[in-house]
């Protein structure tokens, strides 16, 4: 599955896609299919502070929790609350309408630890 | 006796199908150092008449209260279990069933565990249960745990009128360091006269005090309490709010077939003992945990819960959900430990609710209500018991005995009757707090539908004999 | 709501569930009630002091014959022992024998309450008694509790008795380390007993990595907890270097005797070095698993441990008779009451009818089944850990994924067209598609036999039809579920339809 080029990618499985300084975040098409069927999201709130590496919500299937880790940090401008009602759209849509939060940047430098749409796809089949 | 259906000539076969010339050779990767040398040290074991009759004398060693005339409550019940309940648990596809883990073969499990949860909801009011816990015990402290969750405190607060076992159950749990319990209101008690069984009001003043620190997850309260009263839950309530705690209540799930439940009050946990609902006395054990909350806090709840769904084909199913709250997934993480529940307990209650129904029930609960009232004026007129309080109670009740407690019981035993419970017996391993300093002779009653007038009259008479 | 089936007369009944039981009857139908009031009182309400209901409330309303009827078809629907076999993993889903039953119903110990006058219950604690010293010579352990109500119930007991050791000592430590296989109630017990769990992973015999043993164990730690036989269903021959390991900074080993239905007789894991164990009645001593419960967890300790035990337990007098006493520095209640009686007298039951001879030849036969098993399959499905197994053994269906697309689970629904009970299933972790098969020692040979046919016709299955195994299973009363359906819009009980 190629994913999409528009965007960076963490080596867990978030994407990233930046629109002036906002960060929006999401989990790619590859981990949506290994979840299986969403049940339930659960994200921080707006005026949150996220960090680079930290945990910061979580994600259920049937049979399975992950977590999220914050590819990037910075101050949490919206989270995605449709996905409260409709989880189903992070395995439908994962990297549009399944978005989850959106993050003001705090260093746009951040994106260059980043792997590029290419580096995701052979990092996955690596994994 | 044996239960191993495999034959010895079977037996050898099985041997060569696996490349062995004798069984041992299969434990041979248990280190010589730890192998057991000669066998268990235990007796031999007996074919199925030795067996009965063994079983038999040990039981009738005993004598069973449910065959006497009992008027012991404390936590544990005797009402009546109507015949059907039996004969429904009996049925080998519920008893010898395993955790409903593949739905598509467990839909009897599964539904009658649905049915359950929707009846302890209609009778504590509250939005959700789960599937059972072991005990009101540990449902208690499984209350406070998620209340911690919840609020993301961890304090709570105990109020000294709880079943002091299911205060030092608490206390054991606390002590592990997940949750602290904050010393319980205390009560002036040096003067010996009248005392609320509910809270007092210098009670109530305390436990103000203690919400005002603002660290309180939860005001646990038991009503009827330990002394079969009935508490200010609606006072309680507010004052819980208002710190922010979580307002949990235990209770006692007959009674609620005719009172207000505690969702009425604002409770946000509604636990207790269910054994009542169709169980026997038992010694004590199993009994039936019920765990409810508020729909909001559900993700929080422990235990198994069971959902309705459908299948493929469209029809109505019924499956284990929001499984990721327990331990088999979330492990260190998960709401609580619980693997096992008492699933066949709650069948027991589902089924006893059932039978009688909200008019069966309401009936029940009025005669227990109606020939407690009714025993306690009896045996206040005999002038051998005094009254130690006047509180609202619903078919338990304390009265103070004039006279040594042990003996009374005892004379009476002789004469058929079990006569109560001798509360200091209880409160020895966990002070509540709540006896007067001296002449502490407190007798618990619990009368139930079974006790008859003729019964209690000739126990009244028995204890004025005395 | 589900609608009402229509019943052709003649037809075969509908197969999957039908209404709910509030749906049934009808309001004015009874079935037990109160008899008449023979107390003379007032208003009933009065007397709650203005506490009367006034939230309405609904439960069913039907007569009895409508309640059996329905409990009849619930439990139709529903596969027991009785029915068939059920090869679970670590369950031990034995025969439950039907004198159990009989007995715990005798009304000398149903109809017992539990604050009754001691010189009444002398049955009901000798029997106590006699049971903890049967799972003392099993377990070669002294100290016993019969007090926790489940396994994972016993495993926090456990641990509490470690932390009140510790702290005795003045050494209170923070963590417990649990192999990667351990059970899931395991790290939640950890977590309950306020400590912090700490996963080693499990070398490639797939026993305890004990270099990574060593290495994690210091002096915070608390605790090190192991299934032995482990949950691959083999025996970690390691044990005694790596409980004197454990011993060695000062932490306890703890045994989850899960699967001791391997053991019985043979090993004991007081002898294996363990400081403390629970066992499953439900699974090792033939209790019946009721559908989820009641089970009941003893825990069994060294001498040392045994003043921390939570109380009450049985003593025996020197004088004769007996009673309940509290372990000197007990760690208190963990329960109301004494124990999960009526599963304790099913408990008892069973250990007198077997001896000391029976309950080892459970074990022998049970290991033997499962190695036969293992030798009939192990050719059709991979089998990661292929040398002896203990009761249990552990199969992949990495094979079946990789080479037809099909996946444990849907080999699994298979199974139940066939009338067997799937094995446990995605446990272990550490085994891709697992599949753990405990036969236990109470299957007959054709069971056995029928069984490994079924599964190898599977596996034909699989590589000749992979579309039938994934839409399995289709002759049971319904078929694969809406599981995510039913976590994202839970409907978690019956609501009466607005009047």
């Amino acid at each position: 599955m190629a994913h999409p080029s528009d965007r960076k990618y963490s080596n867990e499985h978030e994407w990233v896609l930046v629109q002036g300084d906002v960060a929006t975040v999401g989990i790619s098409d590859f981990a949506q299919d290994q979840l299986g069927e969403v049940v339930y999201v659960d994200l921080p709130s707006a005026g949150d502070v996220l960090a680079t590496g930290d945990s910061f919500g979580e994600i259920e299937s049937v049979k399975s929790v992950s977590e999220l880790f914050a590819p990037l940090s910075g101050e949490i401008v919206e989270v995605n609350s449709a996905l409260g009602d409709t989880p189903e759209t992070v395995n439908s849509d994962p990297h549009g309408a399944g978005w989850m939060v959106k993050v003001r940047l705090d260093d746009a430098a951040q994106l260059d630890a980043l792997m590029s749409a290419e580096e995701y796809d052979a990092f996955i089949v690596e994994g | 006796m044996r239960y191993i259906p495999v034959t010895c000539e079977q037996r050898e076969a099985m041997l060569r199908a696996v490349g062995v010339a004798d069984v041992d050779v299969l434990f041979d990767v248990i280190p010589e150092a730890v192998r057991v040398v000669g066998g268990l040290d235990l007796p031999e074991g007996l074919s199925e008449i030795e067996l009965s009759s063994h079983l038999s004398a040990l039981a009738d060693q005993n004598i069973s209260a449910s065959e006497l005339v009992s008027f012991m409550g404390a936590g544990c019940y005797d009402h009546y279990v109507p015949s059907l309940v039996d004969h429904v648990l009996s049925k080998p596809e519920f008893f010898t069933a395993y955790t409903p883990y593949q739905p598509e073969v467990s839909q009897g499990t599964l539904q009658a565990i649905y049915e359950y949860q929707s009846m302890i909801c209609a009778l504590t009011g509250m939005d959700v249960s789960n599937a059972s816990m072991y005990d009101g015990a540990t449902a208690l402290v499984e209350a406070a745990l998620m209340a911690c969750r919840v609020t993301r405190r961890s304090t709570v607060v105990c109020l000294p009128t709880v079943h002091p076992e299911w205060q030092n159950t608490l206390a054991t749990y606390a002590d592990a360091g997940q949750f602290s319990v904050a010393e319980p209101p205390s009560v002036d008690v040096a003067s010996g006269a009248t005392l609320l069984a509910g809270l007092a009001d210098e009670a109530l003043l305390g436990l103000a005090e203690v919400l005002g620190r603002g660290d309180v997850a939860a005001v646990l309260v038991q009503s009827p309490n330990f002394f079969g009263s009935f508490e200010d839950l609606e006072r309680i309530a507010r004052m819980a709010h208002e710190s922010g705690a979580l307002l949990v209540v235990a209770t006692n799930p007959i009674l609620l077939g005719i009172m207000e439940p505690p969702s009425a009050y604002g409770a946000d946990i509604v636990v207790g003992e269910g054994q009542p609902l169709g169980g026997a006395t038992s010694f004590g054990g199993p009994g039936l945990g019920f765990f409810t909350c508020r729909q909001e806090h559900v993700r929080q709840m422990p235990g198994r819960i069971v959902g309705r769904t459908v299948d493929v084909d469209g029809a109505m199913a019924f499956v284990l959900t929001l499984s990721t709250r327990e331990q088999h997934i979330r492990r260190e993480k998960a709401t609580s430990n619980i693997c096992s529940n008492h699933a066949l307990n709650a069948l027991a209650a589902g089924t006893y609710l059932s039978a009688v129904g909200e008019h069966g029930l309401a009936g029940i609960v009025r005669s227990c209500v109606a020939k407690a009232h009714y025993l306690r004026q009896q045996l206040l007129a005999t002038g051998r018991f005094r009254a130690p309080w006047e509180a609202d109670f619903g078919y338990e009740f304390a009265l103070e005995f004039l006279g040594d407690v042990r003996s009374m019981q005892d004379a009476l035993l002789t004469k058929g009757f079990f006569a109560g419970v001798d509360v200091s017996d209880v409160e020895a391993e966990h002070a509540t707090g709540m006896l007067p300093a001296a002449g502490a002779n407190l007798v618990l009653f619990a009368v139930t539908e079974k006790n008859t007038r003729a019964e209690m009259d000739a126990f009244a008479l028995e204890v004025a004999s005395l | 709501m589900t609608e009402k089936l229509a019943h052709t007369p003649g037809a075969a009944p509908a197969r999957g569930p039908r209404e709910l039981i509030f749906e049934l009857g009808a309001p004015e139908s009874r079935c037990v009630e109160a008899p008449p009031l023979d107390v003379p009182v007032g208003i009933v309400d009065d007397l709650l002091g203005g506490r009367a209901r006034s939230t309405p409330l609904v439960l069913p309303n039907v007569t009895e014959l409508e309640i059996m009827r329905h409990y009849a078809h619930l439990a139709s629907m529903n596969f027991g022992v009785d029915s068939g076999m059920y090869p679970l993993g670590s369950c031990t889903m034995k025969y439950n024998p039907r004198i159990n039953e009989d007995t715990c119903r005798l009304p000398g110990f149903a109809g017992l309450h539990p604050y009754q006058p001691e010189a009444t219950v002398q049955g009901a604690l000798e029997l106590m008694s006699g049971l903890s010293d049967v799972l003392a010579e099993i377990s070669g352990l002294p100290g016993i509790t019969l007090q926790p109500a489940a396994g994972a119930h016993g495993e926090l007991t456990a641990l509490m008795v470690f932390r009140a050791a510790h702290t005795a000592r003045g050494d209170a430590r923070r963590k417990v380390i649990i192999p990667d296989t351990a059970h899931g109630t395991n790290p939640a017990s950890v977590t309950m007993c306020g400590w912090e769990t700490v996963t080693i992973p499990s070398n490639e015999q797939g026993e305890v990595d004990v270099e990574a043993l060593k290495a994690a164990l210091d002096s915070d730690t608390a605790a090190f907890m192991l299934t032995n036989p482990s949950t691959i269903g083999l025996f970690d021959s390691q044990i005694v270097e790596i409980t004197d390991a454990v011993h060695a900074v000062g932490a306890y080993a703890y045994c989850d005797g899960a699967n001791l239905n391997a053991i019985l007789g043979k090993a004991r894991p007081g002898d294996m070095g363990f400081d403390a164990m629970h066992i499953n009645l439900h699974k090792t001593f033939s209790t019946p698993h009721g559908g989820g419960g009641p089970g009941s967890g003893p825990v069994c300790v060294t001498e040392e441990l045994a003043p921390f035990l939570p109380g009450p337990l049985p003593v025996e007098f020197e004088e004769g008779g007996f009673g309940l006493g509290w372990p000197e520095h007990t760690i208190g209640r963990v329960r109301s009451f004494y124990g999960n009686f009526g599963i304790l007298v099913r408990a008892y039951a069973y250990v007198c009818a077997l001896g000391g001879e029976g309950l080892t030849e459970v074990a022998e036969q049970a290991v033997l089944s499962a190695n036969y098993l293992k030798v009939l399959l192990q050719d059709a499905f991979e089998v990661p850990y292929g040398r002896t197994c203990m009761h249990e053994f552990v199969m992949s269906g990495a094979r079946q994924k990789r080479e037809n697309g099909v996946r444990t689970l849907d080999m699994a629904k298979r199974l139940l067209d066939y009338g067997f009970h799937p094995p446990t299933v995605y446990f272990p972790m550490l085994v891709e598609e697992a599949m753990m098969i405990e036969p236990t020692e109470t299957e007959p040979l054709a069971a056995l036999d029928a069984f490994a046919q079924v599964m190898l016709t599977i596996a034909e299955e699989a590589a000749s039809n992979p579309e039938l195994l994934k839409h399995a299973p289709y002759t049971t009363p319904v078929r694969r579920l809406d599981e995510a359906g039913a976590a994202r819009n839970p409907d978690l009980r019956y609501r009466p339809a607005e009047a």
